[in-house]
């Protein structure tokens, strides 16, 4: 019992004594900027690696949930407590409307098709001059201190990963994994993919789109920076690191790529030249992935002691 | 007229910016996203061997052409061949590979006016009473040259052939002895030679930049994906309507409407026919 249970709660205790130990008030800061990216990836890796759905909107999502929440903040004064689940739900059904026409897409066109929606987004904006235009809109409400933040993002974080992980085991589940395996069986079962596709997308927009209110609300500040390409790389990069298909690895990958980003900071301009040689460098040497490497591992390690 | 020409010199240039991503998809399905650093590169080093080492331009542009190539063969040979089959670690490992030659560049201070290659022939000339300097014409020649090149090189030599045939069936021609990885490591030696042709004759319009190499990336997928991808003549189709279109947009409605009206083509392509206008992959493998 001890055995199987031993990973999941290092993991789970690990992402909530993180925030105390680490040293300085940049390094909280840090791990909540990396809890949002761990979202989104999140949100990459079940609709890879459970539904088949390939979708690099990550940017779409944070842009989409970061403006409505900003909007509904700036332009009706409402507070935090309304606006994130507002923009929670309207922007997953907003992202799921415009994702919907993509839906019979198969593999990396459906990939380009959910990249192209943020920068479409960012120049329609930008083109007319709407929601603040370049400028965004400033002086949005944010958290009041850096312990509600953490502690409202990491638990939330945690809820959704083994949400997820319990929702694929399901029978819903189980049919999203058929559609990935082979959708035309599932088609001559009876079963509508279409609809099954729809609501695995709204799942992962809501959980994108929070990612975006979150966000917004972190900074206190919406602009078309929501919109930019890192957030759609960002994902795929920390699943990969990670380990796809398993839920947890993304978020790994997510904890370890984002502050790596920032202890290279002290490079300077060579920054960007180190992570993505360390990127690739994991990507192309590393090719399966953080946590099913240490599966195998912690696997072992006890056979190999009890024989 | 004035929207005529220049549509055609804007879409030979979207061409010649395409055609290395282009074969180098074709031939190894393999998505290049270093395209843009190795054009930039190119720029670059053909500036480097002018000014700095003191070679006279066109022998600058001929070893830059042959670094380049080697140095795209070199990264599939030690790089890319350990994630090929797995489309998403292909994307991101070439991805990084580029932003990190582009980034070199920003960091060892190639970011200001002073780096731009001379053009190969100054001067202007009326057509039809529009003004066009020569660079573009000379743009437009080169381009239709090395569409015939491409295509004699791909119908009558052997290696050509052989690009061809794994393009067409890897199984088949793996059995009458072609080496797919071979022929992968040929690919992308030529896209970058082909991509630093582009570079070489498009970069004396203007400054050298980091910022272009990413934009040439973007230009890259935009025409293959509305010409289909892996298909030579959706190379011609899709840079011939983008490139028109942008030049439409920008005379008619605004030049910043330019970058949503590319965005919305290549939407709609992926939406309403995902293989592109010209694209040969059955309609049944992308759709369910």
């Amino acid at each position: 019992m001890a055995y199987a249970l031993l990973p999941m709660v290092s993991f789970v205790l690990g992402m909530l004594v993180l925030p105390l130990v680490v040293p300085s008030m940049t390094w909280q800061r840090i791990m909540t900027l990396s809890c949002i990216f761990a979202l989104l990836a999140l949100s990459f890796d079940f609709l890879a690696h459970f539904v088949g759905i390939v979708c690099l909107g990550g940017a779409f999502f944070t842009g989409v949930g970061g403006y409505i929440s900003g909007l509904l903040n700036s332009a009706f004064g409402l507070p935090m407590i309304i606006t994130i689940p507002v923009a929670t739900i309207a922007g997953g059904a907003i992202c799921t409307l415009f994702l919907i026409p993509c839906l019979p897409i198969r593999g990396i066109y459906f990939a380009i098709v959910s990249l192209m929606y943020p920068i479409l987004f960012h120049r329609v904006i930008q083109a007319l001059n709407i929601f603040g235009g370049t400028d965004g809109l400033p002086g949005l409400a944010t958290f009041p201190n850096i312990w509600v933040e953490l502690y409202f993002i990491i638990p939330m974080t945690l809820i959704l990963t083994f949400g997820l992980r319990r929702l694929v085991n399901e029978d819903f589940g189980i049919v999203l994994r058929a559609i990935k395996d082979n959708d035309q069986a599932v088609r001559a079962s009876n079963i509508n993919i279409s609809w099954y596709k729809t609501k695995a997308v709204f799942i992962a927009s809501t959980i994108g789109c929070f990612a975006g209110a979150c966000l917004a609300h972190l900074y206190g500040w919406v602009g078309l920076s929501l919109f930019a390409l890192d957030f759609s790389i960002f994902p795929i990069a920390a699943t990969v690191v990670g380990g796809g298909g398993t839920l947890v690895g993304p978020i790994l990958g997510a904890l370890i790529l984002a502050p790596l980003s920032e202890m290279l900071r002290a490079f300077g301009p060579l920054r960007v030249v180190f992570y993505s040689l360390i990127l690739a460098g994991l990507v192309i040497f590393k090719t399966e992935g953080f946590v099913p490497f240490l599966e195998r591992k912690y696997h072992q390690f006890e056979r190999w002691t009890e024989i | 007229m004035n929207i005529f020409i220049f549509g055609l010199v804007n879409s030979v240039i979207l061409a010649l910016m395409a055609s290395g991503f282009a074969l180098v998809y074709g031939v190894s399905r393999l998505a290049n996203f270093a395209h843009g650093a190795l054009y930039i590169l190119v720029g670059f080093a053909t500036w480097l061997f002018l000014n700095r080492v003191g070679v006279n331009y066109i022998g600058s542009i001929i070893l830059s052409i042959i670094a380049v190539s080697v140095l795209g063969g070199v990264i599939y040979r030690f790089l890319l061949i350990r994630v090929k089959g797995m489309p998403a670690s292909e994307i991101i490992a070439s991805l990084a590979i580029g932003i990190a030659i582009m980034e070199l560049f920003r960091w060892r201070g190639f970011i200001s006016e002073a780096y731009m290659l001379p053009p190969f022939v100054n001067g202007s000339v009326s057509i039809a009473g529009v003004m066009i300097d020569w660079q573009r014409l000379i743009i437009i020649g080169v381009g239709l040259a090395i569409m015939l090149l491409l295509w004699l090189f791909t119908h009558h030599t052997k290696v050509g052939l052989s690009l061809r045939a794994i393009a067409q069936d890897k199984h088949a021609s793996m059995m009458s002895g072609i080496e797919p990885d071979r022929t992968a490591v040929i690919s992308l030696a030529m896209g970058s030679a082909l991509s630093g042709i582009a570079a070489v004759v498009i970069l004396p319009l203007g400054n050298i930049t980091v910022e272009t190499g990413y934009m040439v990336l973007t230009n890259a997928i935009a025409v293959c994906i509305i010409g289909g991808l892996g298909s030579w003549a959706g190379v011609f189709a899709g840079a011939f309507l983008l490139g028109f279109a942008e030049i439409l947009t920008a005379a008619f409605i605004g030049p910043q409407w330019q970058m949503v009206v590319v965005l919305l083509f290549i939407i709609l392509t992926l939406i309403l026919k995902p293989s592109g206008l010209l694209g040969k992959q059955k309609e049944l493998e992308e759709r369910v």
